[in-house]
């Protein structure tokens, strides 16, 4: 922004490599839209160009230094000042000096650490992004490229089922059961409501999916619940040796994997919530911790089984059958 | 190793109903009518009472059937005794309608039919409330009140044991 217009300005622009390849994904920003950015798992380099174009032709362009960024940082809503970066990468494009004409610079960040999902919650963001910046003396210009991150999981060795008897005395007694208690975020729950003993008047049960953001620590912890979900289980009243399933398919919720303590920054939970709701309203509750982990999209053929796949193509070719059967073992 | 690509959505295994519990009467019958308001007394002295039946088969209640009379202020005394010793919140009576008492009233005031049977309807509501709640259930306060002839006001508040 330059009061005078024989002064010189540019323009700055980032552009990754694999743009045309590289899928996108949707993420909610902070007032609520939805967009799309790149999409990137740990581990990835992210690799582009940063484009320097020149405003008006002839004349110089002074600066301070070129640079490129990738940061990682968490930011608290009500401590904006203060980000807490985690990642911060920086590559230095130009020193300092003068450009007489536009330019362009390449950079990569190899085999790039990320460690956390990306997350925008009600009261903390953890983002990544790139921040390509030209320094000037008076005001810098400076253009950033969020990214998303998303961590992945594989079917964890443990997973015991969630199988509870609760009740109040003498009034109502039920035995809940889920089949896991780590779900990823395209599972399906499955489980039953036994009635051992009910004696007041049930109307209908309801399974809500409850997200618990905690964000601080100490003295100024903040938990923020959202229901993400309320799904009805059973509509009238069941009477003693009652069973009634459920079965809840997670893919239609907008969910996050459960990230605990991140960074020390901030949590994000989930829990099942068990509601009986009776003729006069009142609500009788059990509420269980689930853990969510993402699980990959690709399952990923080891390269010995892709070069017998292509091989078998060429027919009667014993050799490739035998490849392919080596192969298959070999993924076992 | 393959991974599972469809989730595998079958029930869980559960235990057969019995079928006596399937179609037998179920263990949460609780019923109370309030009804038949009679208006006793003369001139300023009336009051209005009305019958409070009570059918079920929950095991706290001593009498699986119970018939007694009650008027407004039984009601009232039960509210207070609830608000104090039990942890519920205690659903609203219907009002005490103080301006019908006033004199100078064209109609007859807390005696007129329809009122009567506004308040009849708020306290049947009011005590169906209270008694399917599972913490006023065992008020020794609230059993006297359902079952016992008269209410002893210099009763021993406490908890009912089954």
């Amino acid at each position: 922004m330059s009061f005078f217009s024989f002064g010189q300005t540019a323009e700055i622009d980032v552009v990754l490599n694999d743009a045309e390849t590289r899928k996108k994904a949707e993420h909610k920003t902070e007032d609520g839209k939805k967009d799309k950015y790149f999409l990137f798992y740990d581990g990835e380099t992210v690799s582009g160009k940063v484009n320097v174009t020149l405003k008006n032709p002839g004349k110089r362009l002074e600066h301070q230094g070129i640079k490129v960024e990738f940061i990682g940082q968490i930011e608290l809503y009500y401590d904006r000042g203060n980000h807490h970066e985690f990642v911060s990468l920086v590559k230095d494009l130009a020193r300092p000096g003068e450009m007489a004409q536009s330019q362009t610079f390449d950079f990569e960040f190899t085999h790039v650490e990320k460690p956390y999902e990306s997350y925008t919650g009600q009261n903390v963001k953890l983002r990544y992004f790139l921040r390509a910046t030209i320094s000037r003396r008076l005001n810098d210009v400076c253009k950033e490229m969020d990214i998303v991150v998303h961590t992945l999981s594989t079917y964890p060795e443990l997973n015991t089922s969630i199988k509870m008897e609760v009740g109040i005395e003498d009034c109502l007694h039920i035995e809940f059961e889920y089949n896991k208690s780590k779900y990823h975020l395209k599972d399906v729950i499955v489980g039953k409501i036994y009635f051992l003993l009910v004696r007041i008047k049930i109307k209908h049960m309801e399974i809500d999916i409850i997200k618990r953001e905690t964000t601080g620590t100490g003295p100024n912890v903040y938990h923020e619940n959202d229901t993400i979900a309320k799904y009805e289980i059973m509509d009238g009243a069941p009477v003693r040796g009652e069973s009634i399933p459920i079965r809840l398919f997670l893919a239609g919720y907008e969910m996050t994997p459960t990230m605990r303590d991140v960074n020390k920054k901030f949590s994000v939970r989930y829990y099942l919530n068990l509601v009986l709701i009776d003729e006069e309203e009142r609500r009788y509750f059990k509420q269980q911790e689930i853990t969510l982990w993402r699980k990959g999209d690709i399952v990923r053929k080891s390269m010995s089984h892709q070069a017998a796949i292509a091989s078998q193509r060429f027919e009667g070719s014993a050799s490739a059958e035998k490849a392919l059967s080596q192969a298959k073992e070999d993924d076992n | 190793m393959s991974e599972a690509t469809v989730a595998d959505t079958r029930r869980l295994n559960s235990k057969p109903q019995d079928l006596t519990d399937a179609y037998g009467p179920p263990s949460n019958f609780l019923e109370i009518d309030v009804f038949d308001p009679q208006t006793i007394g003369v001139g300023r002295n009336r009051f209005t009472t009305y019958e409070v039946r009570m059918k079920t088969n929950l095991p706290i209640f001593k009498l699986k059937e119970s018939c007694v009379r009650r008027r407004y202020s039984d009601f009232e005394w039960l509210k207070n005794e609830l608000e104090r010793d039990s942890k519920i919140v205690v659903p609203p009576l219907p009002g005490k309608a103080l301006k019908r008492q006033l004199p100078f009233r064209g109609d007859e005031g807390i005696f007129e039919e329809s009122f009567i049977e506004e308040r009849r309807s708020g306290l049947e509501q009011f005590i169906n409330r209270i008694a399917g709640h599972p913490l006023a259930q065992n008020e020794r306060c609230l059993h006297m009140f359902l079952q016992d002839e008269s209410i002893d006001r210099n009763y021993i508040p406490g908890k009912v044991r089954q």
